[in-house]
This record gives structure tokens, C-alpha cells and sequence, in this order.
């Protein structure tokens, strides 16, 4: 292969990385206040981007794109305080349903509103065809927004979970929640917080990707799916390494097109999930002690 | 299980008495059209009846069943439809054309076609349908909770973007031109309105049998062990169940039954397309299931037979999914155990109850 098509496929991939890396984050900040997988996740992506595109078309993008992430979060937190909340401690089996049973009325919500028609944002600096020259190789400025917006994502989690004291009130309730109730910490408030942050990232990425990747409203299950794969690969609960994973699955996918036909481009990211599954599903940078622990659980 | 055992043939022959008076009723109305959907909702209703047995009897959830469905109706659609009659001078061609599992036929151009008989397809297709389920079943049982959902789903996926992205099974447009199912004397399944009233008690026979061989695996010892399984897993291991086992054999029953539905459906129809194997498929047959609730085969049955139906009615329009994923998150809050066994009044009672709790805790 030549150097440049070795460096376009790369690009591509960490593009498509961006978005696997901040859903696969999104699935852990609800995995960790609730040892529930959301398989709504995906759903969020979809609806920050159609609402960004939507707004843009009255408002500055700028304005558009932070009031779809708003609006995103609120459904994010409706969702748990209608569907969640009030259950309790309900099984495994019961929150997979409920959880699905929502994404299909979102997306169903969605094409009534949207349609079946593809749309995209604007590039957020020039155009289509503009490109960057770095080392020899042609870069979209859009791709580079995309991976400041996924850094900075990373980055103000972290400074949030670390530092602040929401942020240590939410790990508390992450590592034990009973606990952290008897301390007084408001469990089932931050639950529904962990719902809106995970929508609103979700949602950023979906507005920040769309002019390349493009959004309809059927996006969400797929991306779903990946997200959860880089989840797995990078060992729930942990977003540093979901990232991480989430770039490795976006270049193994964009490689892989050059070898296989594109139809079957989204069976290699879920053969490589189920190959983690069966062998290490603790995930390659996650200890096998926690998920045999988690498994009983 | 408590039941005795006449009782459990006394639901089958009331079963039976149902099939008839629908078709009796039909007739009377005079909309025997109606019959056609029938005969399809029989045919994925055994899907339904073989994940009602793995979710609700193992507790193991599938969202990957739909997979299971195309295998079966994907397989003997390809093997019908694959034209051998270039190739007759060949002495494996020739061999199975004499022996019978090679049948010829007229084509739509007045040529004559050399495809593989439908009896022989449909065992492949089941063989197929046994072996990818062992094959998939062993690894992927061994995970549990939100890991057994996606590994599942997963395999969908995959399964769903092979037969959509492989010319030789059609992509996008699917396979068409499936000959009927020979079953016995003039007797076949396929379309056409001659043949629509006995297609419609094969189709519902079909899922009489599959009921009978069900009921009676769950109230035997088998039954009693799945049951332990899905009531603590780690108990039963401690019994003495081989839990692993049992898992593994209702995981391929359920994959068998489905592909028999796929087998027939795509006989029935005379073509199968990429969308039977969908994720939403899958998602719906779990909906028929829970709303069913778990662990009971009639209530599957019957919610699968009506859903299923008003579904291919188009009586939902195009909110068709959207009435499923609102079905299911609904069951699931109110009534994890299907709405056949809901109290209603127990059931808003404690909602409210729990409002209430909600309301008081911090």
C-alpha cells in the first residue's frame, strides 16, 4: 500500500474513532452510577446531530450546536426520571429491554420528526474541499475538530470527575452506592445526571462528526453497538482506555476496507467484539478479577 | 409440572379448536384474505415459541433470532434456486439429480431449471441452522447479562450485513423465484388462493407440533432443570444440573424452531429478503415474548399470533416499530411478567406505592 492511501485510511479511521471513543465513554459514565448498559447511547449521537442541523438553519452554528447538546441532555435526564428512576433495583434482563424498547421509540420519534432523509452540518471551517497539508498528508480541518472536541471531552470528564466535588460524589456512588448514600450523597440525582452527561457527549460528538460521517435518524443502533465494543475492548468502567479502543477500532474498520468489501465493513468491528468477548472479556487493559466479580453480580 | 399430564393435551386440543374457529370465522365473514397473514404470523410464531422456551424457561435473552429465521429461509431459498442444469454432465450433479436431492423444473422462460429438491434443501437448511447454533451457542452462553445481549446482537449484526453485502444471495433485493414446498399429494406451501385454506393448517399444524414437543419438554425433567437454571444458576450447578448443557441444547432447539419458520415462510412467500434478518426482527421477537411473559408458551403464542398479525395487516402503519418498542418498554415496567398474568389493580397500586416512595426519599 502507498504511504499517502496508508495515511488517508488512517485519518478516516481516527474520525470514525472520535465518535466509537466519546459513545464508549457515554456507555461508561451510566455503566459506573449504575451497573446498567444503555443501549440508547447511540440514540443520542443521532439526536445531536439532527437537532444541531435542524437549529443551524436559524440560528449561528455555534448556538445551534450547543442548544442540540442542551436539549439532548434534557432527554437524556427525561429518560431516566420516566423510565428509570422508579424501578428500583430492577434485573439485568428487564433494564436491556427497557433500555432498547427506548432507543426504538426515539428513533421512531425521530423519523416522524426528521424523515428518512440524510443531513449534515456545515463544515465548521471552509469547505468539503478544503484541506490541511501535514507532513505530505491531505487533512480535513473537520477531522482536527473532531479530535480536539473528542480531547477536550476526555480531558473536562476527567478535570470533572477528579476535581470537583460532584464529580467525586459521582465515583463514590460508582464504587459503592450504598455507601455513598448513607454519606448523604444524593444518589439518585446523580443517576440522572449521569444520563444527561452522557447525552451530552454523545451529542457534541454527533454534531461535531456530522459534516463528514453525515447523521440520519437510523444511525444510532449501529453506533451503539460499536460503542459498546470499545467499551468491552478497553474493560467497562474505564473511559481512558474506551478511548484509546475507540481510536483502534476506527483505523481496524477504515483498514479493513481496503481488504474486504464495504458491505461487510460494520461485521468486522462486531467479530472483533465478539472475539473479546469470548476470549478476554475483561477487555485488553481491564483486570480479569473485576468482570469475573461483575459477572455474578 | 403440578399439572397433570391430560391437562397439558387438553390446552393442545383447545389450541387446535382456536386454529379452526378462526378459520371457520373467517369464512363466515367472508374475508378468507385474512388467512394469508395468518398463515405467516404461524410461521413466526415458532420463533417466538423457541425464544419463549430459551428466555423465559433458561433465561437466557437472544437478540439474535432473527439471524436464525434467515438462515433457515435464506439456505433452502439458495439451494432451490441454484440452476444446475449446465453442469448435468457432471458425475456429482448427475449422481444427486438420480438419487433424487437434485429436482428439475420448469422455468419462468420456458427453459427448464435443475435445483435442489425442497425436502433436501430444508434439511440442509436445518443442519446449517443446528451447526452455526452449536458453533455460536458454546462461546456466547458462557457470557451472562448485558455480555449475552450484545454477543448476541452482535452476531446478528453480522449475519444481517453478510446477506446484505453478498451478491449471491441477492443483497439488497433478497432471493425470489422459490418454488413451493411439496408436503404431500397435490399438497405444497406457497401462495396462490387455491391452496390458502390448507396452507393455513399446515402452518398452524406446524406450530401444534412444535407446542406439543415444547409443553412436554418443560414439564419434564428437562423443564424442571431450566427452570433451576433461571432461578439460580449457581444452585442448580450445585445439584447437580448441568447447566451448561441444558443452556447449550434449548439455545439450539430455539435456533432450529426459528429456522423451520424461516424454511417455510420463505416457501410460503416464494422469497426471502435481508430485512427478516434484522436487529429490529430480533428486537420484536423478544417484545412478542415479554409481552407474553416469560416462561408462558400460550401466552408467547397468542401474542405472537396477534401482534404478528394486525403488524402484517399494516394496522399499525408506520408507526409499525414504534408499536413494538413502546409495547415492550411498557411490559417491562408495569408487567416483567407478561400483561397475560397482570393484575391490574395490584399493578397501579404498587406504581403508585412506589411514587409515593420516590416522592418521600431524598
Amino acid at each position: 500500500m502507498q504511504t499517502e492511501l496508508f495515511f488517508q485510511y488512517l485519518v478516516a479511521g481516527l474520525t470514525y474513532g472520535t465518535i466509537y471513543a466519546v459513545v464508549g465513554v457515554g456507555f461508561n459514565i451510566i455503566y459506573n452510577t449504575t451497573g446498567i448498559i444503555n443501549f440508547a447511547q447511540g440514540e443520542f449521537v443521532m439526536l445531536g446531530g439532527m437537532t444541531a442541523v435542524t437549529l443551524a438553519a436559524f440560528v449561528p452554528l455555534p448556538v445551534a450546536i450547543a442548544a442540540a447538546v442542551l436539549l439532548t441532555m434534557l432527554v437524556g435526564a427525561l429518560v431516566e426520571l420516566t423510565f428509570i428512576r422508579w424501578l428500583g433495583r430492577p434485573t439485568v434482563l428487564r433494564m436491556i429491554v427497557i433500555t432498547i424498547g427506548v432507543s426504538i421509540m426515539i428513533r421512531e420519534a425521530a423519523l416522524v420528526v426528521w424523515g428518512e432523509s440524510v443531513r449534515a452540518l456545515p463544515y465548521f471551517t471552509g469547505d468539503e474541499v478544503t484541506s490541511l497539508s501535514l507532513w505530505g498528508v491531505h487533512v480535513s480541518p473537520q477531522v482536527l475538530w473532531s479530535l480536539a472536541a473528542c480531547v477536550a471531552i476526555v480531558a473536562s470528564l476527567w478535570a470533572f470527575f477528579q476535581h470537583t466535588p460532584l464529580g467525586r460524589q459521582m465515583r463514590a456512588c460508582a464504587s459503592n452506592r450504598d455507601a455513598a448514600a448513607l454519606c448523604g450523597v444524593p444518589v439518585r440525582n446523580l443517576v440522572t445526571l449521569s444520563f444527561a452527561l452522557s447525552a451530552g457527549i454523545g451529542a457534541l460528538a454527533g454534531c461535531v462528526v456530522s459534516p463528514i460521517t453525515y447523521t440520519a435518524y437510523n444511525v444510532g443502533t449501529g453506533l451503539a453497538i460499536k460503542g459498546f465494543t470499545v467499551a468491552i475492548l478497553g474493560g467497562l468502567g474505564n473511559s481512558t482506555a474506551a478511548v484509546a479502543a475507540g481510536f483502534l477500532v476506527g483505523v481496524l474498520e477504515a483498514f479493513s476496507v481496503s481488504l474486504l468489501p464495504t458491505a461487510y465493513k460494520d461485521a468486522i468491528s462486531v467479530a472483533i467484539l465478539l472475539a473479546i468477548l469470548f476470549v478476554r472479556p475483561s477487555g485488553l487493559f481491564g483486570s480479569a478479577e473485576v468482570a469475573r466479580l461483575e459477572a455474578r453480580g | 409440572m403440578r399439572r397433570a399430564g391430560s391437562s397439558r393435551y387438553a390446552r393442545v386440543a383447545l389450541f387446535v379448536a382456536v386454529v379452526v374457529a378462526v378459520q371457520l370465522a373467517t369464512r363466515a365473514a367472508g374475508k378468507e384474505f385474512f388467512l394469508t397473514q395468518l398463515t405467516m404470523s404461524a410461521y413466526y410464531t415458532l420463533v417466538a415459541a423457541g425464544l419463549s422456551l430459551l428466555m423465559g424457561y433458561a433465561g437466557q435473552i437472544s437478540l439474535g433470532h432473527a439471524a436464525f429465521f434467515a438462515i433457515g429461509g435464506y439456505a433452502t431459498g439458495a439451494l432451490t434456486t441454484l440452476d444446475l442444469s449446465a453442469r448435468r454432465g457432471e458425475a456429482l450433479v448427475a449422481f444427486l439429480e438420480r438419487v433424487r436431492v437434485l429436482a428439475a423444473r420448469p422455468d419462468p422462460y420456458g427453459g427448464e431449471l435443475l435445483a435442489v429438491h425442497p425436502w433436501a434443501a430444508c434439511a440442509a437448511a436445518l443442519v446449517l441452522a443446528f451447526a452455526v447454533a452449536l458453533a455460536i451457542g458454546v462461546p456466547v452462553l458462557k457470557l451472562k447479562g448485558h455480555y449475552l445481549a450484545m454477543a448476541t446482537l452482535g452476531f446478528g449484526t453480522i449475519v444481517y450485513s453478510v446477506v446484505l453485502g453478498t451478491s449471491a444471495l441477492g443483497a439488497a433485493d433478497g432471493i425470489g423465484g422459490v418454488p413451493p414446498f411439496p408436503v404431500a399429494g397435490g399438497l405444497a406451501v406457497g401462495g396462490g388462493r387455491a391452496a390458502r385454506v390448507a396452507n393455513y393448517y399446515v402452518a398452524w399444524g406446524l406450530v401444534a407440533l412444535a407446542l406439543l414437543l415444547l409443553v412436554n419438554l418443560v414439564e419434564s425433567r428437562v423443564g424442571r432443570a431450566l427452570r433451576a437454571i433461571h432461578g439460580a444458576e449457581d444452585a442448580a450447578a450445585a445439584m447437580g444440573v448441568d447447566v451448561a448443557r441444558y443452556k447449550l441444547a434449548t439455545f439450539v432447539l430455539s435456533a432450529v424452531l426459528a429456522a423451520v419458520g424461516g424454511v417455510f415462510l420463505t416457501h410460503y412467500n416464494a422469497g426471502i429478503g435481508p430485512g427478516e434478518s434484522g436487529i429490529m426482527k430480533s428486537v420484536r421477537y423478544v417484545a412478542i415474548v415479554a409481552v407474553g411473559g416469560m416462561g408462558s408458551l400460550w401466552g408467547t403464542v397468542a401474542t405472537s399470533a396477534v401482534l404478528t398479525f394486525l403488524s402484517l395487516r399494516g394496522y399499525f402503519g408506520t408507526l409499525d416499530d414504534a408499536v413494538f418498542g413502546a409495547v415492550l418498554v411498557l411490559v417491562m415496567l408495569f408487567s416483567p411478567q407478561g400483561i397475560l398474568r397482570l393484575d391490574a389493580r395490584a399493578a397501579l397500586a404498587a406504581a403508585l406505592g412506589r411514587l409515593r416512595r420516590t416522592e418521600a426519599s431524598p
